[in-house]
């Protein structure tokens, strides 16, 4: 089965409770199959980047085997709000 | 000086290979990883070597050490060993490739290492570990 786009979101938000998530399949770019996702949750509260980005891997841990390159970016809703005004 | 410096780092990086080659259980392989990241206080997993990256993410990683005047950090080339690049995976609970350790401990991949240069975050780590990141010395204001 091919990994979408939705299906990471759709996956990111009933996981760890994404509150927005940005998708970008950037396998053309690429040489295989490869995702830029920025992840918006509250849940990354009061945690270091590390834990973060271990807590989407967990998440998409089945699909990330399948995946060649993975980018990601980790935000709180707090921090979503101040790059929005930037 | 560098060049000197950098030759004798990728001939250690090399001899660490050949070892690899022999290792053969999965369990000496993180053992043998345990003492790597120990090794140095800078050390790097990647696809391909500093002088010649070969992927993008990869590059990035050493771009951001070469920006923060990190010269003086071992490397180890995982498309040369397959055992090596699995084990290192599994030793870091990571799924991907490049790996940065600092001080024996796993700090991540390309996203967190550049997210640390952005935050002026990484300036700080390196002093943690006694290293002075040259961005202090630049007098342009940064970005």
């Amino acid at each position: 089965m091919a990994i979408t786009t939705d299906h990471i979101r759709d996956k990111l938000i009933a996981e760890i409770g994404a509150i927005h998530v940005e998708v970008e399949d950037t396998s053309a770019n690429r040489c295989a199959t490869s995702f830029k996702v920025i992840v918006v949750s509250p849940q990354f509260e009061g945690k270091p980047l590390l834990q973060r980005h271990r807590m989407v891997n967990t998440c998409l841990a089945t699909e990330l085997k399948e995946i060649h390159a993975f980018e990601q970016k980790t935000l709180t809703p707090e921090q979503w709000e101040k790059q929005k005004q930037q | 000086m560098n060049s000197v410096m950098n030759s004798i780092l990728r001939h250690t990086a090399r001899a660490a290979g050949a070892r690899w080659m022999s290792s053969s259980s999965s369990e000496e392989v993180l053992k043998n990883l345990e003492q790597i990241v120990k090794k140095d206080k800078v050390v790097v997993f990647m696809k391909g070597t500093p002088a010649q990256p070969m992927c993008g993410f990869s590059n990035a990683v050493v771009q951001i050490l070469r920006m923060h005047g990190v010269e003086k950090y071992s490397s180890y080339n995982v498309l040369e060993n397959q055992e090596l690049r699995q084990g290192v995976k599994t030793f870091s609970n990571w799924p991907t490739i490049p790996q940065v350790f600092f001080n024996g401990e796993f700090v991540g991949g390309c996203d967190i290492l550049l997210q640390m240069h952005q935050s002026g975050d990484l300036v700080e780590e390196l002093d943690k570990l006694g290293i002075r990141s040259a961005l202090l010395d630049k007098t342009t204001p940064s970005q």
